[in-house]
């Protein structure tokens, strides 16, 4: 490894050859008579992490808001292309949206536990999907997403203490342990680190290199330092257009579009 | 050689501009330090000798100076892409100017050890040939650097075959001299190790113009079958 590809090393490397998980074929997203999207084509790898950035107002939030159909619940908003999670169309009319959004589960920015327990924020999930047969199937089912979210040996005590009391960065691994607790294949993360301060920062970037074993996740990140650190594939969106995906570690040394390098180095474009 | 947009932070441009210069100027430093060098040997010139000996610490300090400059730089600016090339490989530049300078001192230090008012005029032209060889190439690789120019770094690279054979050749021609009169023996020795050293200092021109194709390519130099150094495609 050269020094430079050390200095921006990925947090471990791609796996080669990774089959993709999920496919956006010309996709275009519309909001009323407003294009957001224009044809883009980007695969997801399973068990990498996908980073997406670009200036605000890109479309990298829209793009990944199709992948769970969270765009439907936007007045006036209109998808086409194709958007395949495995073999399955996720647009087709026979698809389950709720069912959906289990298999491909989303982390906004902001944390936004329920104002209920702890339990009960990573409990809610599965109950509503029906996961677990039985109350010590739940129990279950919450320690191991409290566990793999990195939360257990903080909360382990107060499991019934409302969610909202816990820090923000505590907050957000609860919303990631809620987010895997149904047991997701795809886990969609829009700016999940805007709102902490470094340290859970850190903690939440060390946790989504270890949930990438179980699962496949697209993150949407303003800091391109973050991307370089969590990601092994990147994909840079311009004005709703994008513009070049590739490894990260060749995006962030040697991108091949003037474009991405005016944006990544910080010049005027 | 893609010209580049301005950085929206003005301070990080200029710190990049100022990155630059400074290799520059040291580069300028170490070609005078090679090409007084060699002049300080072959005229068995002790005074240039000692002021040459003496001008390589401030080139260890531009090195250390360069370093420091850009290690800060990562630090602060957490720079990508070609700004992250142009800083890293601004460190090995430095590195292998450094490197260069110490050759020069030692060929230095060698002058001063030779007795005589003037080198045997058949021991004087190898050598000489050969610095003049090697500054040329110095020179190239500086220039390929400093207007990332990657066809030139690649020319640079394949020269050194020539420094190579010119060495292995005069290496032969110093050691008949030592075998047809055994009091040629002193002075042909120093000569050969200062040869080994100007042979030495383009081994370092070829390192800087492989940083050079680096910088402008982001890869490696290739190597083809017959061992020159190609443009690696896309
Ligand atoms: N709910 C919405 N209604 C109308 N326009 C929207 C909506 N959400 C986003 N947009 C527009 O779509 C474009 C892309 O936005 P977004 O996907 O949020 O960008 P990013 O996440 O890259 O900042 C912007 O021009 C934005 O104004
Ligand atoms: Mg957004």
């Amino acid at each position: 490894m050269s020094l430079e590809s050390a200095a921006i090393a990925t947090a471990s490397v791609s796996r080669s050859n990774a089959p993709s998980k999920m496919t956006g074929e010309d996709v275009c997203v519309f909001y009323g008579a407003k294009q957001a999207l224009f044809d883009v084509n980007l695969k997801i790898e399973q068990f990498n992490v996908t980073s997406l950035i670009g200036p605000s107002g890109c479309g990298k939030s829209t793009f990944l808001r199709s992948l769970n159909r969270m765009n439907d619940t936007i007045e006036g908003c209109r998808v086409t292309g194709k958007i395949n999670l495995d073999e399955d169309d996720i647009y087709d009319p026979s698809i389950d949206v709720v069912e959906l959004r289990a298999r491909v589960g989303m982390v906004f920015q902001k944390p936004n536990p329920f104002p209920k327990s702890i339990y009960e924020n990573v409990a809610y999930g599965p109950r509503i999907h029906g996961i677990a047969r039985n109350k010590a199937d739940l129990d279950e089912i919450v320690h191991s997403s409290l566990r793999r979210a990195g939360l257990w040996n903080e909360v382990k005590d107060r499991l019934l203490e409302p969610g909202t009391g816990l820090s923000g960065g505590q907050q957000q691994r609860l919303c990631i342990a809620r987010a895997i607790a149904t047991k997701p294949e795809v886990l969609l993360m829009d700016e999940p680190c805007s709102a902490l301060d470094p340290i859970a920062t850190a903690v939440i970037e060390e946790l989504i290199d270890e949930l990438r074993e179980n699962f496949t996740i697209v993150i949407v990140t303003h800091s391109m330092q973050q991307a370089a650190r969590v990601s092994q594939k990147t994909a840079f969106f311009h004005l709703g257009k994008l513009i070049e995906e590739g490894k990260t570690e060749d995006i962030f040394t040697n991108p091949r579009n003037r474009q991405t390098q005016d944006y990544i180095t910080g010049r005027i474009g | 050689m893609a010209t580049l947009n301005e950085h929206i932070v003005s301070s990080y441009e200029e710190e990049l501009t100022n990155l630059a210069k400074l290799i520059f100027e040291m580069g300028g430093m170490v070609e005078v330090a090679v090409s007084s060098a060699t002049r300080a040997l072959l005229k068995l010139d002790h005074g240039l000798a000692r002021q040459t000996i003496e001008a390589d610490k401030a080139i260890d300090e531009m090195q250390k100076r360069i370093d420091e400059i850009a290690v800060s730089m990562i630090a602060r600016r957490q720079p990508m892409a070609t700004d992250l090339r142009a800083i890293i490989t601004s460190i090995h530049v430095a590195n292998d100017l450094e490197r260069v300078g110490d050759m020069a001192k030692t060929i230095s230090r060698r002058a001063l050890q030779i007795d005589g008012l003037s080198l045997a005029p058949k021991f004087y032209n190898g050598v000489k040939h050969m610095a003049d060889l090697i500054l040329r190439q110095l020179k190239a690789a500086l220039d390929a650097y400093a207007t990332r120019n990657a066809a030139a770094a690649v020319e640079v690279c394949n020269a050194d075959d020539e420094i190579d054979a010119l060495y292995t050749s005069l290496f032969r021609e110093l050691l008949t001299y030592m075998m047809e009169d055994p009091r040629n023996i002193t002075q042909c020795t120093h000569l050969l190790f200062c040869s080994k050293s100007l042979e030495r200092v383009g081994d370092h021109a070829t390192n800087i113009a492989e940083h050079a194709y680096y910088l402008e390519t982001g890869r490696q130099i290739g190597t083809a079958p017959d061992q020159h150094r190609v443009q690696v495609k896309e």
